[in-house]
């Protein structure tokens, strides 16, 4: 079994991002990059499938972005991935999410898998519509927003939660699935992890590798502003009144 | 006006997902708009007053007995359908799970842009349909638009306040063999019971949330008890929803719902950069930590230095007076 993970290098959410007013572009310099929480909570599901199959299961990362994406793909060989292939052009800088999908489409087209899985929505765009874009040009089936999942060596199963319910869902491989935060809990790399890491490989890929030409996006960014920062407003230690100075506070905005 | 196509998704339980006003009002905003459905043989047609209700000048019903056996492949062929049948400037679907993964396979299907996320729509001075997106927890906001191309707009749940004028909707029915060899089967379907008393988090006017400060899943009914002496929907921290005191439906924050409300209330939450993400764009907010560094003052209109467990059932009592003098008051006058 071959085991695809689409891992997003991302700006760390543990501070302010932000994005260059000028270009709509995230602005690098501002910003830690760190792989997507969520997918190394995808990864985690392909490594407990490969924990129960070590000689029979390959697990490949697979990630789309500059040069330090690279560094998510190193964490997700340190975490256990066997290898790792990184499609890296100076034409997709900025590209949209319909490029973007075509070109990760194109990439695991060339890798091969019997399996891909994503995260469901990532922290820096939230669109969520990646993986259904990517199984949609290659051809497959989506799990999307799989809070569990079950692989073997035939399908793929899981339950989405939907609007006003859940539902249990199967696909034949191959197959793509995309992973909530309840899917899993990543695990730590290894020391060991860490270092045999250096040693994996590490393939990059550009455009013209996957036989793609550096079209731009159809997406325009007209304008960008930014919300001014809260501020914080009145602060009270309870003195054994602090409910009813709420109450009055609540009422006083006509908010009750 | 072109037309605008409007996805509906029926959603777990049967009916017609909450979505559905929202995704209608936008697509009434960037021109006329016309709901689009995938529904099994004589059963999409009890809908049609509905979407009526809701603004919708004609229901393009498309019949499948492939529409809740397998995953987006008939609500995508009921797009396609449409699109060549219309030939509609835009097409705008709820950001949910069902139905990105129909407006995400239509847009490859036929070379479409996407707009993924939006929380409102315009039309440009050219004409051109619009998006704004609001960006990194609010902190930014966002105009797009995908000039030349036909635009798939996903709309975020809950943001989009405008409703569109009912109609009487012209139908028009499909019948339609969908090729689902493909698709993912849908094997079970588990409604959960609808909670009718509380308002749904996405979209409230008020939101009561409950972090790891509530210690446990009996005290969390205290968050509970406040929501409905406001009216508000309740919502959680995903360390609240970590530790199993609400389901992940609760979640507010980064990767959670995110939430405009006019009132937000945090109760035993910290505050984290994650969480603000998913609800500092509040109109008001109120917090009560006992921690008094906690960041969560940083962003909160009026804060509270105190115990929640202390605080808010006074709170509630001064709420439940209020209401009490408020009814004498009217009695009064009456
Ligand atoms: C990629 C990523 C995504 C994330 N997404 C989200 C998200 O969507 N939503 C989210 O919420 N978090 C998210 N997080 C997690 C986030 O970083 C925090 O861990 C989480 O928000 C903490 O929840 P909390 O405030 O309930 O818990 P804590 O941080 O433990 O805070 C509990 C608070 O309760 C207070 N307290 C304790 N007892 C009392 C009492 N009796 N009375 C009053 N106050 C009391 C304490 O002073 C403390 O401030 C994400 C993290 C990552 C890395
Ligand atoms: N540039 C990228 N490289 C690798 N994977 C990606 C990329 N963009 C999106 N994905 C995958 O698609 C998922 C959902 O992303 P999105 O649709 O952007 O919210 C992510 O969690 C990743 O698994």
């Amino acid at each position: 079994m071959k085991i695809l993970v689409m891992v997003k290098q991302v700006p760390d959410t543990e501070e302010e991002r932000r994005l260059d007013l000028a270009t709509g572009c995230l602005d690098r310099d501002g910003s830690e990059r760190v792989a997507d929480e969520i997918n190394e909570r995808a990864l985690e599901v392909a490594l407990r499938y490969k924990d129960g199959d070590k000689k029979g299961t390959e697990v490949v990362a697979l990630a789309m972005g500059p040069a330090d994406a690279a560094q998510a793909l190193r964490k997700a060989l340190s975490m256990g991935a066997d290898s790792a292939v990184h499609v890296l052009d100076d034409a997709l800088e900025g590209v949209d999410i319909v490029r973007t999908a075509e070109v990760l489409a194109a990439a695991a087209k060339r890798t091969g898998f019997d399996l891909v899985v994503a995260g469901n929505e990532s922290t820096d765009g939230r669109g969520g519509v990646v993986p259904a874009m990517v199984a949609e040009h290659l051809g497959l089936p989506l799990l999307p927003s799989l809070n569990s999942v079950e692989i073997d060596e035939a399908s793929v199963a899981g339950e989405a939660g939907v609007e006003n319910g859940s539902l249990t869902v199967r696909a034949s491989l191959p197959a793509v699935v995309s992973v909530t935060e309840r899917a899993a809990e990543a695990r730590f790399p290894s020391f060991k992890g860490i270092m045999t890491a250096k040693r994996k490989p590490l393939t990059s890929l550009s455009l013209s590798d996957l036989g793609l030409d550096a079209a731009a996006s159809a997406s325009v960014v007209l304008s960008i502003s930014e919300r001014p920062a809260r501020t914080a407003g009145r602060k009270i230690h309870d003195d054994g009144n602090a409910g009813n100075e709420l109450a009055e506070f609540l009422a006083a905005g006509r908010l009750i | 006006m072109a037309n605008v196509l409007a996805l509906i998704e029926i959603s777990a339980e049967g009916g017609i997902a909450n979505s559905a006003p929202a995704v209608i009002a936008a697509a009434a905003k960037l021109g006329t708009p016309v709901a689009v459905l995938a529904a099994r043989p004589g059963e999409g047609t009890r809908f049609v007053a509905r979407l009526g209700e809701f603004g919708a000048q004609q229901v393009f019903l498309v019949e499948s007995d492939r529409a809740g056996a397998v995953l987006a492949a008939a609500q995508t062929a009921a797009l396609e359908s449409a699109a060549r049948e219309l030939s509609p400037s835009a097409v705008v679907a709820a950001n949910s799970v069902e139905s990105r993964e129909a407006a995400a396979r239509f847009a490859v299907r036929c070379g479409a842009g996407l707009l993924a996320d939006a929380v409102d729509v315009m039309v440009t001075a050219d004409g051109t349909p619009a998006t704004s997106h609001s960006v990194f927890g609010g902190a930014y906001n966002v105009q797009a638009t995908v000039p030349g191309r036909l635009s798939v707009i996903t709309l975020r749940q809950g943001a989009l306040e405008d409703r569109a004028p009912a109609a009487t909707p012209e139908v028009t029915t499909v019948s339609l063999d969908v090729e689902a060899g493909n698709a993912a089967v849908i094997e079970q379907v588990h409604p959960t019971a609808a909670d009718s008393s509380r308002p749904p988090l996405r979209g409230a006017a008020a939101v009561v949330s409950g972090g790891r400060g509530l210690g446990s899943k009996e005290n969390f009914v205290l968050v509970e008890q406040l929501a409905d002496a406001l009216g508000a929907a309740v919502g959680a921290s995903r360390a609240a929803v970590d530790a199993g005191y609400v389901p992940q439906s609760y979640q507010v924050g980064q990767t959670g719902v995110a939430v405009s409300p006019q009132l937000y209330v945090a109760l035993g939450i910290s505050g984290a950069i994650q969480h603000r993400a998913g609800m500092q764009t509040s109109k008001t907010i109120v917090a009560i930590n006992k921690d008094e560094d906690a960041p969560i003052f940083d962003v909160a209109d009026f804060g509270i230095v105190g115990d929640v467990f202390t605080v808010v059932p006074q709170l509630i009592e001064a709420l439940g007076d209020r209401a009490k003098n408020a009814g004498a008051l009217s009695a009064q006058a009456n």
